[in-house]
């Protein structure tokens, strides 16, 4: 027989990172013990049905209807076994959920029905990333619409993209290649060709690709936090928010990480709390303040708070109040007491992006 | 303990509840338990059907990565459509609505269930719901899934899922109704004698399920209403554009379908513990610890709801906390396993259909079982949630349990709600089919998920080397379907040409065998029932020796000693 039929039969994905080999250790592990298990109750159900079927001689004098001994056996290893099991689990999914403190960090926007990834320094990319090998990637995630799942199965790694707060996961390749990236959660019509592709490069092959700005399509590309700035000065954050504490609001400088006071209790400002504080500031107020600063929930797009919350963690926003910086585009009047919707700066270059826009993504957008 | 002799002649008896009255308004007006069960029957193997076909097509599709025959908003309003109707118009009523409707009251030795007229509402709303429902279908469909996950169903998707929810909401209170029902008459209409631990394990397998559907049918009712009035009326419940938060609608619907999966499987296992015991004629094996391990079921099973969030932002230690108690659910799955098995020890094992699928049943809820703590162990899921792994376990569980415990318990009481016998061949062979059909549709599954394949996706072209397990799977659904059709034919054909089963075709213990006629009097009983026997009295050694005397075999050494 030809063993190479066998490759028509895949049995396991490709492991493209040292995680997803102990990952499959972990699944092995399993699949051992239920056919452990399986193999004893299919074994015994036959021999006892063949033995004792009716009409056989088998002996059935001094038949018994329970066994304490027997009970306590099988409560005890199943438990201990699953016990066992979830140890090794547990142990896993810590290392698994605890981000690495340096990583390269990928900004993921999951949208209808597309994956929108974002570099720190710019460059954007539809449906496909590139990343160099055997450096720690972590993931910022949110979803623009409905639930999505950011799957990635040959990294054995997976978490859901949810509309209004970030979720995080980190892979590490160890091989370059190309990668699936699947969409793991039903997300409507499409929800099968929200698909795409990562490209793990050589680091030496991905610092050209990153020098040579990434996608062709794009060919300048500005970092999130300039495209942050832009944001910060079209919308005019610093009328309020300027290099000292001011009686309209408090200084952003320097707030990435700080331990803020609330009106009841505190808050470490992480992304999730700027997030917050952008879109819905009545929720979280900073101890003194009032509840003046218009909510921005609806009035900007996930790209440009993610931007916009870079800029801020740069800690540079010193500017001084009034003075607008060199990017700022003039707004036409009233930005000051009341988000006006003007066109920002990723707004423009959308309309640049090479993508046409799918008919479900104009729905979207007009809602 | 009663014998059946073989070779005897039955009459079915003259008056019995099937032509007690012969209008239609005398079956759509009737307060009887048996009557009711019947027109549930008719009801849920329509739906059972319609479902199966929503199914079929889905199978047909998936076996080109292109697709061919639809769009892919018909595929999934096509997948939608069978995951609602088969879960809750088919599995959830199916065991407790027909079998338990026909024989609870008789097991425990009751004329009819505590409220009959409450018995008649149930199916009625259970018929109205499903008429919404089928509406909604017809008006366009759902592409929601049957999970209904917010923000999908709530805001963005254009479908007819206002409708469909009022049409499950009214299935929902017709289950509530059953489970009250069930209740009640388990507490107050037991016969004299019969005590708690007479009681057959099917009764404690409803019991215990009337429990889950009276707790946590309402949350998940009242997690519909919300649904609906965000979708009509913007309420900002679930969908973070309104205030509110998505996650929060899978735990409320959680709470609610995860203890319904153990709403589907333990009647089925109360099914099992009856059939096991019968044609091994033996006492059930531990019938104490069966029956704990159904409560711990029922327990434990409310406590496990977030293992269905692992991945959707739940913290780290609600991720632990919620692995740790579902690998616990082990310990009691396995007690149960074991125990079904060793009651055939020094058994005397009948392989009649029913038992036929009590051995396909203690296959398939194995590897649904064995293929639980993978999707347990928290590091071990998030590879496969979401994807056709977790589809493939479901249905290990919920159709491979569930659905052969109730051809299983069909089969078993057939002769007692029609009087007259199936034929044996077509019953065995289907039951066969079934289980050889099963595992070929849904075992390829397994290494679909493993390999990566999410669940509902339409097109796979991206992933070529996913088709050859997806045309293994239709295959196998194509066997399945004719196994699932032949119960069809020749169930029916019995009604007309069966011989007369008599009273106690199976030579079974238990109150419905011996006491009724078959089909029973409308009023079940023509005598005061006192129950004096322990249930499953039965003994194997003189079933054993009869047997082999018929046939015209010695008496063995061992045999007249214990004579």
């Amino acid at each position: 027989m030809n063993l190479n039929v066998l490759k028509y039969f895949p049995l396991m994905p490709e492991q493209a990172s040292d995680e997803a080999m102990s990952y499959d250790h972990l699944y092995w592990f399993i699949s051992g013990l239920a056919l452990f298990f399986g193999v004893i109750v299919v074994i015994m159900t036959i021999w006892l049905a063949i033995k004792y079927r009716r009409g056989s001689t088998a002996d059935r004098r001094n038949p018994i209807d329970h066994h304490k001994g027997f009970e306590a056996l099988i409560v005890s290893s199943t438990m201990i076994l699953a016990m066992f099991t979830f140890w090794w689990s547990m142990n896993e999914y810590v290392r698994y959920r605890t981000m690495p403190t340096k990583a390269k960090e990928i900004f993921v926007i999951g949208k209808q029905w597309m994956w929108h990834l974002q570099h720190m320094n710019g460059i954007r990319e539809n449906n496909e990333l590139h990343v160099p090998v055997d450096t720690p990637i972590k993931f910022t995630m949110i979803s623009q619409d409905v639930l999505h799942a950011f799957y990635l199965p040959e990294f054995r790694a997976q978490y859901h993209v949810v509309p209004g707060r970030y979720t995080e996961l980190y892979i590490k390749p160890n091989k370059t290649g190309r990668f699936r990236i699947l969409c793991a959660m039903h997300c409507g019509t499409q929800h099968s060709e929200m698909v795409g592709w990562i490209y793990v490069m050589s680091k030496k092959e991905f610092a050209a690709w990153e020098a040579n700005g990434g996608n062709k399509y794009l060919p300048i590309p500005t970092t999130m936090a300039e495209a942050g700035k832009r944001v910060w000065d079209t919308k005019g954050c610093n009328n309020c928010h300027s290099g000292a504490d001011t009686f309209r609001g408090p200084s952003l400088a320097g707030i990435y990480g700080t331990t803020r006071q609330l009106d009841d209790g505190t808050a470490v400002a992480d992304t999730s709390y700027l997030r917050d504080s952008i879109l819905t500031p009545w929720r979280r107020l900073t101890k003194g303040y009032e509840a003046t600063m218009p909510a921005y929930q609806g009035q900007m797009t996930e790209e440009d708070v993610l931007n916009l919350i870079e800029y801020i963690k740069t800690g540079t926003n010193t500017a001084e109040p009034g003075k607008l910086s060199p990017y700022s585009v003039p707004s036409p009047g009233g930005t000051r007491f009341g988000p006006t919707r003007v066109k920002s700066a990723t707004d423009l270059s959308n309309e640049n992006d090479s993508a046409p826009m799918t008919q479900a993504e104009q729905g979207a957008e007009r809602r | 303990m009663s014998q059946a002799v073989i070779g005897q002649r039955h009459e079915i008896p003259d008056l019995h509840y099937l032509n007690n009255g012969h209008t239609i308004a005398s079956w759509l007006l009737t307060k009887d338990h048996k009557r009711i069960a019947v027109l549930y029957l008719i009801s849920v193997s329509f739906m059972f059907f319609v479902g199966g076909l929503a199914a079929a097509l889905v199978r047909l599709e998936l076996t080109s990565p292109h697709g061919q025959l639809f769009t892919s908003e018909q595929y999934n309003k096509l997948f939608s459509a069978h995951g609602i109707v088969m879960v809750f118009f088919f599995i959830i009523p199916a065991v407790p609505a027909v079998l338990g409707n026909f024989a609870l009251p008789i097991m425990i030795g009751a004329k009819d269930l505590a409220f009959p007229r409450l018995n008649l509402l149930s199916w009625y709303l259970y018929v109205v719901g499903a008429l919404i429902v089928l509406t909604s279908f017809i008006l366009g469909g759902v592409d929601a899934g049957w999970t209904f996950y917010t923000p999908l169903s709530s805001i963005y998707s254009n479908t007819q899922i206002s409708l469909c929810l009022v049409g499950l909401f009214l299935a929902g209170f017709s289950s509530i109704f059953t489970g009250v029902n069930f209740i009640a008459t388990v507490h107050k209409m037991r016969a004299p004698g019969m005590t708690w631990f007479k009681l057959p394990h099917f009764v404690w397998a409803n019991y215990a399920t009337s429990l889950i559907i009276v707790l946590g049918t309402p949350v998940v009712a009242i997690t519909l209403v919300l649904v609906i009035l965000e979708r009509t009326l913007k309420f900002g419940i679930f969908s973070p554009e309104l205030g509110g938060d998505p996650v929060l609608f899978q735990h409320m619907f959680w709470f609610y379908s995860h203890p319904a999966v153990y709403i589907m499987i333990l009647p089925a296992m109360g099914v099992i513990s009856e059939l096991v015991s019968c044609f091994s004629r033996r006492r059930l094996f531990g019938y104490e610890m069966v029956a704990f391990s159904t409560v711990a079921i029922a327990a434990i099973g409310f406590l496990v709801w977030g293992h269905h969030m692992f991945f959707s932002s739940q913290s780290v230690l609600q991720g632990i906390i919620f692995s740790l108690l579902t690998l616990i659910v082990a310990v009691p799955s396995a007690i149960k396993t074991f125990n079904w098995v060793l009651t055939m020890y020094k058994g005397s094992v009948v392989f009649t259909t029913p038992m036929i699928y009590v051995l396909g049943f203690i296959g398939l809820f194995l590897v649904g079982g064995l293929t639980g703590p993978y999707l347990g162990a928290v590091a071990c899921d998030v590879h496969l949630t979401g994807t056709y792994f977790v589809v493939a376990h479901f249905h290990f569980i919920m159709v491979g349990g569930a659905i052969m415990g109730f051809l299983g318990g069909l089969h078993f009481w057939w002769p007692k709600m029609f009087g007259r016998m199936y034929s044996e061949f077509w019953g065995r062979l289907s039951a066969l089919v079934v289980f050889i059909g099963f595992n070929f549709t849904f075992f390829p599954q397994f290494i679909l998920g493993y390999l990566g394949m999410p669940r509902r996706y339409h097109y796979y072209y991206f992933a070529p080397e996913w088709q050859i397990y997806n045309i293994l799977s239709s295959a196998g659904a194509s066997v399945l379907a004719i196994g699932y059709l032949m119960p069809v034919f020749y169930l029916t054909a019995s009604l007309i040409k069966g011989k007369p089963a008599g009273p106690n075709p199976w030579g079974a213990t238990g109150l419905e065998w011996n006491k009724t006629s078959s089909p029973p009097d409308t009023h079940n009983f023509h005598e005061k029932i006192v129950v004096t026997e322990p249930p499953y009295n039965y003994d194997a050694i003189s079933d054993n020796r009869d047997y082999r005397k018929m046939w015209g075999g010695e008496p063995l050494e061992w045999e007249k000693e214990t004579v």
